[in-house]
């Protein structure tokens, strides 16, 4: 099992990198964000009417935020070496408890949206495939395409305005009841789903054209068990190695999705910290998506090696 | 067909999934608690930063309120006197008052309280000219370094409630809402939610609303959702489109609320545009305010016809002309002042065309589009307004170095329930951060300075109106809409009235219909 210690510590190594990487480009980003930091800060802090000169002025003394940039980013550098990512510069509580906080909120989401989107758009995709050029498999597919194309906020508020405004049986935002997982989860899990059954589609197609499928049906297997042994699991390496291209979708439809449904995760206060331009947050937001994303990377990459025993002996 | 039938398998079992979580436990347990939706998220437990969510929620309380007039009125003093010579206040506590911890709030602990509001980065009696508090002989006595009659304004500031010692840590940050209201914070999740619960420790008279929540959405659409899907029983901050919709929904009451806040334009008066009067009324004359009015904010009484809005009934001079739509009269005004038609429609002087730049804000969804609006209706008169959406700080940062030539805001004007607090930083010698930009007036200042120090009625509504009337002619600020706002409350909700001073949701007054 050397190969897995090794993938183990490759994708250690590329998550200390992205952790660098993303907190160094997020400080120069938001130095370079025209107009006064203070300013902005008193304003996400004490609100619009209440921020003025005197106000900027004393965040601006309480922060040291006179100092040279490079000081503050050292600064930075050395905390996140002891694991401390400092205080929210608008709430004045300590970002990384923020983050636990919200990470439960935003994994709990995501891996939700991922589950819903396995269950609906693979089956899905694999019946389009066995339909290939006929009615069903034109129309999911030309929906599938028109479901990618739209933002994600655009589908949410769909979702809101029917469920919850007309039928009024789901909450339409929140998070204090069971119910209201579900029109984020599905609001992503569509876009996930749309995607995923169209590779799946195509990854089926390819396998029920190989010569193997040809092989299994003149040994007198039944349609079902074709795909069943055959069909599943060739289609599914495909499938599930394009999971992580599709994560980018996750984490970007995390952004909007929590917004729009009042969620309090991290793509939410990701968007407040740029707002905000609260650095410090805006920094361990950033982090933590990253991480995240190279973590369900790695889980993909290993979900791949258990799938197909190519790349295992590779 | 196998096939098929798996796949209906997974179908079946999504729609089941939902269906099963849709009906979730009974609706019950819900009817007994309260939810409150609005825009504001809690940034902080500091009472500058988020006083005011613990103040409507009447978690916690200010030493004075407000009525729906301005005027003062107890609320945890029970009465005051000021001596003679205007100086020395002493604040009477209302007996039995007691913290949500169950200690005392006596004169000690609210001194304290209010001696730590007094040196809050952010918060209003920072700006208030207080030389001393303290406690004696239970009661909290409060000395004004000049006579200031807004003090009982100042003390209604949500950034002056009064929290128990044990909500502050050792450096004196907040750490928990430990206040004296009716309700106590059961849960306080920032940045979203926030519980609360009846206070059994309450000598008043009970409330009727045992339980009440509320969450932060900042999205409009959102939070329409969930007032028409019945998850809300009480949304404040309607979007202006969806007024009429949900006007239409028999099981919401909606209400328009006016709120003592104008939309108004800054100028730079020291840059070469705006210094000269004639092309601020020029500006104030081409901007079509009932357009604005009725199709952008869907609230055609709301276009700005002066500066007060009528529901500052004290400072609203109904005898001034109003502000009207000329254009007129706005072209020809600003070739008095010397600009004259140029190249491609633009208006010059001495060779310069009349080119400027508008700082607005998205935190007000409403502020882009009006921003929008006003450069086509400027360009109608040769004006070239560019548009610029920035960080609400980046105005009164531009007002401090000078680079701001015109803004688009909302000014409150009981940021504090009688506006002459917000006068003073505004429109004083120096201008104001959310006010007058290089320009001043003698008269204006001499004419607030007075009110600032004057209790005598007659003469207060005399110099009143004089303020008024300056700030009309010279327009330092040009008015362009006054403010309200939707409230949508559940028809299963009895006695909802709205606080024009957004002090309180008076949450204690309601009750559940039969």
């Amino acid at each position: 099992m050397g190969g897995v210690g090794r993938a183990l510590a490759d994708r250690l190594l590329q998550a200390l990198f992205v952790a660098l990487l993303v907190g160094v480009l997020c400080f120069f980003l938001a130095e370079a964000l025209p107009g006064d930091q203070a300013f902005r800060i008193a304003a996400a802090r004490y609100g619009e009417d209440m921020v003025s000169g005197i106000a900027a002025d004393a965040v601006r003394a309480e922060l040291g935020l006179d100092r040279p940039a490079w000081l503050r980013l050292a600064d930075w550098l050395l905390n996140i070496a002891r694991i401390d990512l400092g205080v929210s510069l608008v709430s004045g509580e300590s970002v990384f408890e923020e983050l636990v906080h919200q990470l439960g909120s935003t994994i709990g989401l995501s891996l939700a949206a991922l589950a819903l989107s396995a269950l609906v758009g693979p089956p899905l995709g694999v019946f389009f495939a066995l339909r290939a050029g006929k009615l069903p498999d034109a129309i999911g597919t030309a929906a599938a395409a028109a479901l990618r194309a739209l933002p994600s906020f655009a589908v949410g508020i769909a979702l809101m305005l029917v469920f919850a405004s007309w039928l009024a049986v789901v909450p339409a935002a929140g998070y204090d009841q069971p119910q209201s997982w579900l029109l984020p989860t599905t609001t992503l899990a569509l876009g996930l789903a749309a995607t995923s059954s169209i590779v799946s589609r195509q990854a089926t197609l390819a396998v029920l054209q190989s010569s193997q499928i040809a092989f299994a049906r003149t040994k007198g297997l039944g349609e079902f068990d074709v795909v069943r042994r055959h069909a599943v699991r060739n289609a599914a390496a495909p499938v599930v190695a394009y999971l992580g291209v599709q994560l980018v979708y996750l984490v970007e439809g995390v952004v909007v999705v929590e917004s729009l449904f009042a969620w309090p995760g991290i793509g939410h206060a990701l968007v407040h910290a740029v707002i905000a331009r609260d650095i410090p947050m805006l920094q361990g937001t950033a982090l933590a998506m990253g991480l995240l994303f190279v973590l369900l990377n790695a889980a993909v990459d290993f979900a791949c090696r258990a799938i197909d025993p190519r790349v295992r002996h590779a | 067909m196998h096939l098929r039938g798996v796949f209906c398998g997974f179908v079946a079992a999504t729609v089941a999934a939902w269906a099963l979580a849709a009906s979730g436990p009974a609706a019950a347990d819900e009817t007994r608690t309260l939810r409150i939706v609005s825009p504001w998220e809690i940034t902080g437990l500091d009472p500058a930063r988020s006083g005011y969510i613990f103040a409507r929620l009447q978690v916690a309380e200010t030493l004075v309120g407000a009525d729906n007039g301005g005027n003062p009125v107890p609320s945890l003093a029970e009465n005051w006197t000021v001596s003679p010579d205007g100086l020395s206040w002493r604040f009477r506590l209302r007996p039995n008052a007691q913290f949500h911890d169950g200690t005392p709030a006596n004169a000690e602990a609210v001194a304290r309280s209010l001696q730590r509001a007094q040196s809050l980065t952010g918060g209003m009696l920072t700006n208030a000219p207080i030389a001393e508090i303290a406690a004696a002989d239970g009661v909290v006595s409060i000395r004004t370094d000049r006579p200031f009659v807004a003090l009982l304004a100042f003390l209604a500031h949500s950034s002056a409630i009064v929290l128990a010692p044990s909500a502050y840590s050792e450096a004196g940050a907040v750490t928990r809402i430990v206040g004296t209201g009716p309700y106590r914070a059961t849960v306080v999740e920032p940045p979203l939610k926030v519980e609360i619960a009846k206070f059994e420790g309450w000598a008043g008279r009970p409330p009727a609303i045992a339980r009440a929540s509320y969450l932060a959405v900042t999205r409009g659409e959102t939070r329409t959702a969930m007032a028409e899907s019945g998850q809300a029983d009480l949304v404040y901050v309607l979007p202006p489109e969806a007024v009429d919709r949900l006007r239409r929904n028999p099981r919401l009451a909606v209400a328009v609320a006016p709120i003592p806040r104008t939309r108004l334009l800054k100028l730079n008066a020291a840059s070469p545009f705006f210094a000269d009067q004639r092309v601020r009324a020029a500006i104030s004359f081409a901007l079509d305010r009932e357009g604005i009015a009725a199709s952008l904010l869907r609230s055609p009484e709301s276009q700005a016809t002066q500066l007060f809005p009528p529901s500052l009934s004290e400072w609203h001079v109904q005898s001034l002309p109003a502000l009207t739509h000329d254009t007129a009269r706005a072209r020809a005004l600003l070739a008095d002042a010397g600009w004259k038609p140029g190249q491609s429609g633009i208006v010059e002087k001495d060779g310069r065309p009349f080119r400027v730049t508008l700082r607005t804000f998205s935190d007000r969804p409403e502020q882009p589009p009006m921003a929008a609006a006003i450069q086509a209706q400027l360009r109608e008169i040769g004006i070239d307004m560019r548009v610029a959406i920035v960080n609400s700080g980046e105005i009164p940062a531009g007002h401090r170095d000078g680079t701001l030539e015109m803004a688009l805001f909302a000014r409150n004007f009981s940021l504090v329930p009688d506006p002459i607090g917000t006068l003073l930083q505004d429109y004083g010698p120096q201008g104001g951060d959310w006010g007058a930009m290089n320009w001043s007036s003698a008269d204006l200042a001499r004419t607030l300075e007075m009110l600032g120090s004057t209790s005598d009625p007659a003469e207060r509504a005399r110099l009143r109106a004089a303020a008024a009337r300056v700030l009309h002619a010279e327009l330092p600020v040009i008015p362009v809409a006054w403010f309200d706002y939707g409230v949508a409350a559940s028809r299963r909700l009895q006695n909802v009235s709205i606080d024009p001073f957004e002090l309180s949701y008076r949450l204690d007054a309601m009750r559940w219909a039969e």
